[in-house]
């Protein structure tokens, strides 16, 4: 047990994420200080290293807040307030959440059936793939802000236009990946079953599907964290009100730092947990399958 | 055996002959025009063996450029109001015969011949995106689809041409100046703390969890803060790209730098190689395709993170400024243009980076393979 | 100059593993002389690729002494005393052939002018002449071992260490190299240690065949060859060769190997 401890990477990492924090409070300390001792002279107070020590870990505007005023305001906004008030992150993160996953729902879908088209349609394979694959290189994340404004003038807002921008990012790296999974079969394997005569649903159910598996977890992953990126920026034209994305311009308007991190942190902590949910699922389903595929 | 499309093809075009009033506007010429589609279909209602080769495709291209005129001409034609059920058919028409068109240059036999491979894969997307760019223009124009939810193509070529040099300032100060220093400074940087990593497995076995971790995260919500230390102008931009890119460089080329084969490990061993011969001779060569991979998927996230750090907070240039902004003046052909741009700059630093990476890396089997 | 390439005495070595440990190497005691061209034969896991690398100072033994070239090892790695040619043929993919040959020069600071001519004479002499600019992958198998073999004696090293180098090859080919790479060893004459599980292999190349058994890895035999010099692939028919296999057979049988 204690060899398995040694051998994970538990240990590095929290020694590493300590060495973060710390550095974390020693920035603090020299990013604000210029503000404060600045403030010192105005105010002519006395001020030795520990006040400004102190001053500097509790400051109302940092320009870097210590990481306990962050969790302070998280616990703030999220314990202390009602969930359903508008300056709840609870609020906000859900927002972000709902349209996220069902911009990741619908895109995936679409990439999937998109994917097979690719794979049993020549046509499809020789119009449109170049076209996805290039798609790669183009910063469609620019796009957000038209689609939020053109869908609002006709009368759509709110979580339906997020979640098209979000479905639009994921759909291409679940296409991609679908396609190389599908194809990814062993020659062999493809022989086996033509000496079944197995017809192409066949082929498709009981040996394309199965083998892409590794490579359709890999792009929901990636799928789902671009998801929530798009719901974020989604959320940043037209003075949206809420969501994470909301929260973040109008710290960043109104100057409230602490703020803005505390917004940020959740949106990490967000994106943390579903790539975590999909890391879970997929062991699940791996599981399912005998545990290794390749 | 008739061929069930064709007949069908014909069919449709037949009946929206009947509908000529809704569109042609008596123009004899047009109308002569515009039966070229309908001889072709029905022609191929009884051809048996539809060859697939660049004759027949040619032939049916021609005729499809022929529909395309006709449709185009109708659409602009029509007035104020909303195009009549007579193009509506041709239009559908049209749309299955460009399907049956795609299908026959796709279907070309190529395996003999990788030259005349590489031609139709690149002119196949080129006719899809010209399809495409069609029917969109058809369908905006068409349907009277209103200019603040999708202007046409034409709108939007005019408006780039008209606006060119504001463009090009804009490009400038998003591209040039954010998006290269950031995505130098990122790279190198990964790059270099992944070499002086490697001494030490204990950071290592930390930094790679936690760096794949940053990764996933929504790291563009940093902007604000960066707008906040560093200004408005392209400093912050660029810090938030420098950012974005540091954490993929220095996962990949962490794990290129272990993916080294032990044989290969052993024989610069028995060479008496200390440490640095062995790594600009061996580890680096080696992690050199993941190092590609890096760059290139920082490559597109250079660009949306200028981008999108510009959305929280810019000086009057820079292309997230202008998408903000003429969308705030509901100027959306001006966005368009800028996306335009964005997507042409995005596509071009892409391609860069894939010859240096075919010119780098050939001997890697995944780029032989290609 | 040492009478001895190497001198091993009780060598030991055991490989601390997570279920028990495993016992390579028990005992070894041997010598090998300037000039020999000497095999080690067994079953798989009989210590013989172990024992090349202790030789390699690729493995650190457990126990006993080992003195190759008169000096530790290490220290004769650090010489460059040896050549090392493995079972695959760990070309550098990067690299064409040349580039590849020249890799151990650059290593140790030869000039370039120089670097040039010893590949050029390398390549001449595993015949491969006129394939410089060409990648690995564009060679086939036995030609890719060839280079490696090149590769190793293109800084002239008193010592070729080799395990199974041609095990990946088909029938046909190996015994076009093995009959090559004599010739090749007839005209330099360095010491030659050859790992190898093919008896007819080790009986043709071979001026002396040492049997190993496993579990613990040990010699059993030592087994001095009288084949004339000067052979092809033709005396592998004569009464005197198929004797030496049947020595060898025995050897192995009676190291339990066949159980």
């Amino acid at each position: 047990m204690i060899r398995r401890l040694r051998d994970s990477s538990l240990i590095p990492v929290s020694v590493v994420v300590a060495f973060i924090i710390l550095i974390w409070y020693a920035g603090a300390v020299y990013l604000n200080s210029p503000v404060l001792i600045d403030r010192y002279e105005r105010q002519k107070t006395e001020w030795n290293f520990e006040k400004l020590r102190q001053d500097a870990w509790a400051m109302e505007r940092p320009i870097l807040p210590a990481p306990h005023q962050i969790l302070k305001d998280m616990n703030k906004s999220i314990l202390q307030r009602k969930v359903t008030s508008k300056r709840s992150l609870v609020y906000h993160g859900w927002v972000t959440i709902s349209s996220t996953l069902v911009g990741f729902g619908i895109g995936a879908l679409l990439g999937i059936v998109l994917a097979v088209g690719i794979v049993y349609i020549p046509t499809l394979n020789r119009s449109v793939m170049p076209w996805i694959i290039a798609s790669q290189t183009i910063p469609i994340l620019a796009i957000a802000p038209m689609i939020i404004v053109g869908l609002g003038s006709i009368g759509l807002t709110g979580l339906f236009p997020k979640s098209i921008i979000s479905a639009y990012l994921c759909f291409f790296p679940v296409t991609i990946g679908m396609v190389k999974g599908l194809r990814s079969p062993d020659p062999i394997h493809m022989d086996l079953m033509k000496t079944y005569c197995a017809s192409y649903s066949h082929t498709f159910f009981k040996l394309r599907w199965p083998s892409s598996t590794p490579f359709l977890f890999a792009s929901l992953k990636v799928s789902i964290a671009i998801s929530l990126v798009g719901a974020i920026v989604g959320e940043l034209p037209a003075g949206a009100q809420a969501g994470l994305g909301a929260r973040l311009l109008t710290g960043s308007y109104y100057g409230q730092t602490i703020q803005i991190w505390s917004a940020l942190i959740c949106a990490s902590i967000l994106a943390a947990i579903l790539v975590f949910l999909m890391i879970a699922i997929e062991k699940i389903v791996l599981k399912k399958m005998g545990g290794r595929l390749v | 055996m008739f061929s069930f499309r064709y007949t069908f093809l014909t069919f449709i075009f037949i009946i929206q002959l009947f509908f000529y009033n809704d569109w042609m506007n008596g123009n004899w010429i047009i109308i002569l025009i515009s039966l070229i589609p309908i001889f072709t279909s029905m022609k191929m209602v009884f051809k048996k063996n539809f060859k697939k080769n660049i004759k027949n495709s040619l032939f049916l291209s021609i005729s499809v450029i022929f529909g395309i005129y006709i449709l185009l001409y109708g659409v602009h034609n029509i007035g104020s109001e909303k195009a009549g059920l007579g193009l509506w058919m041709y239009l559908f028409a049209l749309c299955v015969m460009i399907w049956e068109m795609l299908s026959s240059w796709s279907e070309i036999d190529t395996s003999l011949n990788s030259k005349l491979n590489f031609i139709i894969n690149l002119v196949v997307p080129i006719l899809f995106g010209i399809s495409l760019l069609f029917l969109w223009q058809v369908l905006t124009v068409g349907l009277k689809i209103p200019h603040i939810l999708l202007p046409s193509p034409l709108k939007i070529g005019i408006a780039f041409s008209n606006s060119i040099p504001m463009l090009w300032e804009d490009f400038q100060q998003t591209f040039l100046k954010a998006v290269l220093s950031g995505y130098f400074m990122g790279c190198f940087s990964g790059f270099i703390i992944a070499i002086m990593v490697d001494r030490i497995p204990f950071l290592q076995k930390g930094l790679l969890p936690l760096g794949n971790l940053i990764s996933a995260l929504p790291i563009i919500g940093i902007a604000p803060i960066m707008v906040m230390w560093f200004g408005f102008d392209w400093q912050s931009k660029a810090a938030v790209v420098v950012i974005m890119t540091f954490f993929p460089m220095l996962v990949n080329t962490i794990t290129g730098l272990s993916v080294t084969g032990q044989i290969e490990k052993d024989l610069l061993h028995s060479y008496a190689a200390n440490y640095w011969q062995n790594l600009i001779l061996l580890r680096i060569p080696v992690s050199l395709p993941f190092v590609f991979n890096a760059l290139k998927i920082n490559s597109t996230l250079a660009l949306i993170g200028a981008i999108v750090a510009e959305f929280f907070g810019t000086p009057i240039v820079g292309m997230g400024f202008r998408i903000s902004a003429e969308i705030g003046r509901l100027n959306v052909d001006i966005v368009w243009a800028t996306i335009l741009v964005a997507a042409v700059s995005g596509s071009m630093f892409y391609a860069l980076i894939t010859i240096c990476e075919r010119s780098l890396t050939s001997w890697h089997p995944s780029i032989r393979e290609n | 100059m040492e009478a001895n390439a190497v001198e091993a005495k009780n060598l030991d070595l055991v490989f601390q593993t997570r279920d028990s440990p495993i016992h390579a190497l028990s005992e070894v005691n041997l010598e090998i002389r300037r000039g020999d061209f000497i095999s080690f034969i067994g079953p798989s896991g009989c210590g013989k690729t172990t024992l090349l690398r202790v030789i390699a100072d690729l493995e650190k033994p457990t126990g006993g002494s080992i003195v190759v070239n008169g000096v530790s090892p290490e220290q004769a790695r650090l010489q460059r005393a040896y050549g090392y040619v493995f079972q695959s043929p760990a070309l550098f993919p990067w690299r064409t052939v040349e580039g590849n040959l020249k890799l151990p020069l650059e290593i140790m600071g030869i000039d370039a002018a120089e670097r040039t001519r010893r590949a050029k004479e390398s390549l001449k002499m595993v015949n491969l002449e006129g394939f410089e600019k060409k990648f690995p992958w564009q060679l086939s198998g036995g030609m890719q071992q060839r280079v490696s073999i090149a590769r190793a004696l293109t800084f002239d090293p008193e010592l070729l260490l080799m395990d199974e180098p041609f095990g990946a090859l088909d029938e046909i080919v190996r015994d076009q190299l093995n009959e090559h790479f004599l010739r090749l060893w007839e005209k330099n004459r360095k010491t030659v240690v050859f790992v190898t599980h093919s008896i007819p292999e080790a009986a043709y190349l071979s001026t002396r065949i040492v049997v190993m058994s496993p579990r613990p890895g040990r010699i059993i035999e030592c087994i001095d060859s009288d084949l004339p010099p000067d052979r092809t692939l033709d005396i592998r028919e004569t009464p005197k060769f198929l004797d030496l296999s049947h020595r060898i057979r025995e050897g192995l049988r009676a190291g339990h190997s066949y159980d």
